[in-house]
C-alpha cells in the first residue's frame, strides 16, 4: 500500500493537475524547533491575506525552546486557515499538512488535529538516514499514516534544496512556501515581496538564495504533484492590517496615549512588550522590565499615581503575584490597566497554550471587597481597541481595568480594517493646574461614588495615598463606619459604569431552543458553529460578552427567551456523566458560574482545558447533540 | 516633566516655605520613638532646600516607619509592605521634576522587599532612601527581623534568635551600580541632618541606614552605643560631613576614610566592634536609570499618529496589492 519516494513522485507526475475550487482550507506546517516552519506558515498566511483571502493563523509552540529533535511533543510550526470569506477563528482539523519529520507528525495526528484523509507532504530524507533506528521508525510511522487513510506524499526536501543551496537545512521552509504557492495558486510577486522584506536585514545574497528556493519548491510541485487548489479571494477593497493579538495590544497601548508600561517576562504575554519596546520610546514612552511581577505592578501604580494611567502586561501566574497591588489600586482608586494574556493553569500549567481560566480570579481574586472592571477582547482587532477603551475607563472611574486576552489571540494572526488615528484616543497631558482650596482626594459623589484625583505637582491637592481604609479627605480611618461608607462608594462606581454599557447583541434569532453564551477569543468559533447549525434549521443563537464585570443590563431578558442557555468556554467544569458528580457538587465553567449566580437562570456549560482553541466543528457537534 | 500641561506647571520660586508647612498629620509614633527625630531632620532638610511641598513625594511601605508620609506636609504614597521602592521608581520615571523620598523599616526593606532593594540600588534612580533600622518588627509587635541580633528573644524567637543579624550596609555596597551609602544614628541630630542633606544632593539613589530606637520593643538595643560614644566611629573624609564642635566633643572615635573607595567602604561597613557613621561611599559618576530612560522626544499627538501609521504600514495590506488575487 505504501509507496516509496520515486513511486509517489512518478505516480503524481503522470497525472495532469486538476484544479479544485474550494471555499477554505486549513494548512499546517510543522517541524522541530528552529527549522523555520513558523516563518513559512506566517509568510504563507500573510501572502494569502494580501491576496484578499480571509486568514487566521495559529502558532504551534512546544513548551521548550529546543525540545529533543524528532519527538512527538516537539512540534513547532504554524496552522493557517485560508478562506474565500472573512475568517474569524482557527477552524477545524487540518486539510493539508507539511511535516519535516515523522515524529512531530505522529504527535499532531494523535492529538486529532488532522481531517480524515488529509494530504500530508512529508520530508522523506529519513528513509536514507545512516541510523537504522531512525529509518525503521520513519517507515513505521509512514505506513501507519497511510494505513489510516491519509494521502501521504513523500518529498526528499533536503535533496531538492541541495540542488540550489549549499546548506539545505536552512531554507527548507522557503522551499515549502514554494510548494504551497503552487498548490494554492498564490501570487508569486507577493511571495517574492514578502521574502525580500523578511530577509532584508540579511542582505541581497540571502534574499536571492531564498528566492531560488521559492522557485525550486514551486517548480518541483508543478512537475511532481497533481494537487491544485484555488480559494477565491474577494480582494482587498479597504486598507487592512494583519497582526497577532499581542502586537495589537502593543499598538493599542501606544494609541491610548499611556506612556508607561511595566512588565516582567511571562509566556504568552511577553511578545506584546517586545513590539512595544521597539516603538514606545519614539512616542516618548517607556517599557520598564521590572525585577519581578510585583515590582512591575508597583512601578505602574507609582507612575499612574504621579501621572497618566499606566499599564502592566502579564499572564495568569503574574496576575496572581500582582493581586495585593490590584487591591491597592482599587482601595486607593489609582487608575491602572492590566492585561492578562491567559494561558493554561493552575500553577505553571500550560504556558504556551490557551485557556480562559482566569475570569473568576480576575473578578474575585483580590482579598476583601475589590470592585474592578473586567473586559475581554474577542478578536485581534478588539485587542487593539480594548486598551484604548480600558485606559479611558480606568481614568474616568479611577479604577482598575483588567483585560483578559489569551494565548489564542496573542499568537493568532488576523486581518482587520486599518485603524484610523483619532486624537481623542490619547490620554490628555497631566493636569497640573491648581485645585480649589480644600480639595479632597476622595470627594466621592453621593450617587455615583466618582471623584477626581490630585496629581503630585498640583497646588491644594496635597494628600497621602494609603491602602488603609480612609475617609474622603484621605485620613486613615480610626472610626467605625468609614470602611462601610468608602466600600459603598467604590462599589457604586461600578454601578455607575454599568449604566453606560450597551446590551450585547444576539447572533441568530432573539428566541429559540438554545442560546450559547461566550466571552473572549471563542467568539468566532461559536458564531461559526451557530451559523452552521442554523443552516440546518436548528433554533440556536449566540451572545458574546465583552464586559464580564460589571455585566450590561438586558442579559437576563435575552436569556429568558431561550428554552436552554449554556456557555462554551475554555476552562474546566465537571461533567455530570462522572459517577459522583451531581447538581449539588458540580463545578461550573467560569462564565456559567457568574450567570447562574447573577441571574438565577439554570445556565449549563460545555467547556474543556485541552489547551487548544475551540473548534467550530466540535461546538457544532455539541449543539446538535444538545438539540436532538 | 513629560506630558505635563506646561502652562500650569508650578512656579517654584514664588514663596518661602516655613518649617511648619512640612508638618503633615500629627505623629502617632510611641513617645521616645526614634522616628520622630528622623521626621524632624527631614522636615528641616525640606525647609533648608526649600522643596516645594507639591513637588515632593514621600513613598513608604508598611510598618511603623512607613507612616512617615502621613506626617509630612507633602504628597505621599503609603503603599504595600515591601513595595515602596518600585512604587517610588514608577513615580520618578516620568516626573524628574518631583523630589522622591522613600522610608522603610528593616522588615520592609531587608525582608519582604529584598528583591526590590537590590534592584533599586542597581537601577540607581535619583531618590533618597531611608532605612529606619530598629532591629525589630514593631507594628506587628516584636517579631525578629533580618537585623535582629543573634540570641535576642522576640515573640517569634522565644528561645533566642538563632541567626546572626544581616548587615544592610555590606549588602548594599555589594550591589552593582551602588552610588551612595551612609549610616547614621537618629540620636545625633547634627549628623543625621547633614548626612540627609548630602543624600538629597546626591545624583542617584542615596541609601541611608538610620539606626533607630524602638523604646517599646527594643529599649536596650543601642545601650552600648548610648553609654559609650567611643563605639561610634565617625568617618573622616575630606568630602565628608563635618560635625559641629559640640557633637565632635562627644564622638571622638574617628576613622580616616576615602568615601570614593568602594573596597574601603566595604571594609568599614564590615566593622563589628564599632559602628561606622557618616558617608561610607559616594560616586556621582554612576549612570542613573532616570537619565538613561529619559525619552528623546516629548509625547505629541502628531508623533503618536506618525508612529502608529508607520506600524500600520508595516503590517498593512493595501487594495493595490490584491489586483491579482484569487481566481
Amino acid at each position: 500500500m505504501h509507496s516509496t519516494l520515486s513511486q509517489t513522485a512518478k505516480a503524481e507526475k503522470s497525472m495532469s493537475a486538476t484544479i479544485q475550487k474550494i471555499d477554505e482550507h486549513v494548512v499546517e506546517i510543522i517541524s522541530d524547533s528552529g527549522e523555520g516552519a513558523q516563518t513559512a506558515g506566517q509568510m504563507f498566511g500573510t501572502v494569502s491575506a494580501k491576496m484578499g483571502n480571509g486568514v487566521w493563523t495559529v502558532e504551534i509552540i512546544p513548551a521548550e525552546i529546543e525540545p529533543p529533535a524528532r519527538s512527538t511533543a516537539g512540534a513547532s510550526g504554524n496552522r493557517i486557515r485560508i478562506g474565500a470569506e472573512n475568517i474569524t477563528n482557527a477552524g477545524d482539523e487540518a486539510d493539508l499538512v507539511v511535516s519535516f519529520n515523522d515524529q512531530v507528525l505522529l504527535g499532531r495526528e494523535a492529538a486529532g488535529e488532522f481531517k480524515p484523509g488529509a494530504t500530508i507532504l512529508l520530508e522523506s530524507k529519513w528513509r536514507e538516514e545512516r541510523e537504522p533506528e531512525i529509518v525503521s521508525v520513519y517507515i513505521e510511522a509512514h505506513d501507519r499514516l497511510v494505513a489510516k487513510g491519509y494521502r501521504v506524499v513523500e518529498i526528499n526536501m533536503e535533496e531538492e534544496c541541495r540542488k540550489v543551496v549549499d546548506n539545505p537545512q536552512r531554507g527548507k521552509n522557503i522551499f515549502v512556501v514554494g510548494i504551497l504557492s503552487c498548490l494554492y495558486s498564490r501570487d508569486l510577486d507577493i511571495v517574492r515581496q514578502e521574502i525580500s522584506k523578511k530577509f532584508k536585514k540579511k542582505g541581497e545574497k540571502v534574499i536571492q538564495s531564498n528566492l531560488d528556493l521559492l522557485d525550486a519548491g514551486y517548480q518541483w510541485a508543478e512537475a511532481n504533484l497533481e494537487i491544485r487548489y484555488v480559494i477565491p479571494a474577494p480582494g482587498v477593497s479597504q486598507a487592512q492590517v494583519v497582526m497577532n493579538g499581542n502586537t495589537a495590544v502593543a499598538l493599542g497601548t501606544v494609541a491610548s496615549g499611556m506612556d508607561v508600561c511595566a512588565m516582567y517576562p511571562i509566556t504568552p504575554a511577553t511578545s506584546a512588550s517586545h513590539y512595544l519596546s521597539e516603538i514606545f520610546e519614539d512616542v516618548g514612552g517607556v517599557v520598564h522590565q521590572a525585577e519581578d511581577e510585583i515590582a512591575a505592578c508597583a512601578f505602574a501604580l507609582g507612575a499612574s499615581y504621579a501621572g497618566k494611567c499606566a499599564i502592566t502586561i502579564t499572564s495568569g501566574p503574574g496576575m496572581a503575584l500582582k493581586t495585593e497591588l490590584m487591591g491597592l489600586s482599587v482601595m486607593a482608586e489609582i487608575p491602572l490597566v492590566m492585561v492578562n494574556v491567559q494561558r493554561g493553569g493552575p500553577s505553571t500549567g500550560l504556558p504556551t497554550k490557551v485557556e480562559q481560566g482566569d475570569l473568576l480570579s480576575a473578578i474575585f481574586g483580590v482579598p476583601g471587597d475589590a470592585p474592578k472592571i473586567v473586559m475581554a477582547p474577542a478578536t485581534i482587532e478588539d485587542c487593539f481597541y480594548s486598551v484604548i477603551t480600558a485606559r479611558k475607563i480606568a481614568e474616568t472611574f479611577r479604577s482598575l481595568v483588567v483585560i483578559l486576552s489569551d494565548a489564542n489571540l496573542a499568537t493568532g494572526q488576523q486581518a482587520f480594517l486599518r485603524p484610523e488615528f483619532r486624537e481623542e484616543w490619547l490620554a490628555p497631558p497631566i493636569d497640573q493646574s491648581p485645585l480649589p482650596v480644600g480639595h479632597k482626594p476622595y470627594a466621592w459623589d453621593e450617587k455615583t461614588g466618582m471623584s477626581s484625583r490630585a496629581i503630585p505637582g498640583q497646588l491644594n491637592g496635597l494628600y497621602t495615598l494609603t491602602g488603609l481604609a480612609h475617609t474622603g479627605s484621605g485620613a486613615v480611618a480610626y472610626e467605625s463606619g468609614v470602611n462601610q461608607e468608602s466600600s459603598r462608594y467604590r462599589s457604586l462606581k461600578l454601578a455607575a459604569f454599568q449604566k453606560t454599557l450597551k446590551t450585547p447583541e444576539v447572533v441568530g434569532d432573539p428566541e429559540g431552543d438554545l442560546l450559547i453564551v461566550g466571552w473572549g477569543s471563542t467568539k468566532g468559533a461559536i458564531e461559526e458553529a451557530v451559523m452552521r447549525a442554523r443552516k440546518d434549521g436548528l433554533k440556536v443563537s449566540s451572545m458574546h460578552l465583552t464586559f464580564l464585570q460589571p455585566m450590561a443590563s438586558g442579559i437576563r431578558e435575552i436569556m429568558q427567551k431561550f428554552k436552554k442557555v449554556m456557555t462554551v468556554e475554555i476552562n474546566y467544569s465537571d461533567d455530570l456523566a462522572d459517577e459522583i458528580i451531581d447538581e449539588d457538587n458540580r463545578r461550573y465553567a467560569n462564565l456559567a458560574f457568574l450567570l447562574r449566580a447573577r441571574y438565577l437562570i439554570d445556565v449549563d456549560c460545555w467547556s474543556n482545558v485541552h489547551g487548544q482553541p475551540m473548534k467550530p466543528g466540535a461546538i457544532e457537534k455539541m449543539i446538535r447533540s444538545r438539540l436532538k | 516633566m513629560f506630558g505635563l500641561k506646561s502652562e500650569s506647571v508650578l512656579k517654584l520660586d514664588q514663596e518661602y516655605h516655613e518649617l511648619d508647612e512640612y508638618q503633615g498629620k500629627e505623629s502617632r509614633w510611641c513617645p521616645g520613638c526614634g522616628d520622630n527625630g528622623i521626621l524632624a531632620a527631614t522636615q528641616r532638610l525640606c525647609r533648608d532646600e526649600q522643596l516645594a511641598p507639591e513637588k515632593t513625594v514621600f513613598v513608604s511601605g508598611i510598618g511603623c516607619a512607613a507612616r512617615f508620609p502621613h506626617y509630612m506636609g507633602t504628597y505621599g504614597f503609603h503603599g504595600l509592605h515591601g513595595r515602596a521602592l518600585p512604587v517610588a521608581q514608577g513615580v520618578k520615571i516620568r516626573r524628574p521634576d518631583l523630589d522622591v523620598f522613600v522610608n522603610m523599616g528593616d522588615g520592609d526593606c531587608c525582608s519582604i522587599g529584598t528583591a526590590h532593594w537590590i534592584h533599586a540600588i542597581r537601577t540607581n534612580m535619583k531618590m533618597v532612601v531611608m532605612l529606619h533600622d530598629n532591629n525589630i518588627y514593631g507594628l506587628t509587635k516584636n517579631q525578629a527581623s533580618p537585623t535582629t541580633p543573634q540570641g535576642r528573644i522576640t515573640s517569634t524567637t522565644p528561645y533566642g534568635n538563632l541567626l546572626k543579624a544581616m548587615n544592610p550596609l555590606t549588602v548594599t555596597l555589594g550591589v552593582t551600580n551602588v552610588s551612595f551609602v551612609a549610616q547614621v544614628v537618629e540620636w545625633i541630630p547634627d549628623l543625621l541632618y547633614k548626612v540627609l542633606r548630602e543624600a538629597y544632593n546626591h545624583k542617584g539613589l542615596a541609601f541611608v541606614r538610620i539606626l533607630q530606637r524602638c523604646p517599646h520593643f527594643m529599649p536596650t538595643a543601642w545601650d552600648q552605643l548610648l553609654s559609650n560614644p567611643d563605639k561610634i566611629a565617625v568617618m573622616d573624609s575630606p568630602d565628608g560631613v563635618q560635625l559641629s564642635d559640640a557633637t565632635a566633643k562627644i564622638y571622638k572615635t574617628r576613622v580616616a576614610h576615602d568615601s570614593s573607595d568602594l573596597n574601603a567602604a566595604r571594609q568599614v561597613a564590615s566593622l563589628e566592634d564599632e559602628v561606622p557613621v557618616g558617608i561610607l561611599y559616594r560616586n556621582e559618576m554612576v549612570p542613573t536609570y532616570d537619565e538613561l530612560r529619559r525619552p528623546q522626544r516629548l509625547p505629541e499627538p502628531e508623533l503618536t499618529e506618525e508612529i502608529l501609521n508607520r506600524s500600520f504600514d508595516r503590517f498593512g495590506i493595501f487594495p493595490s496589492t490584491s489586483s491579482k488575487a484569487g481566481d
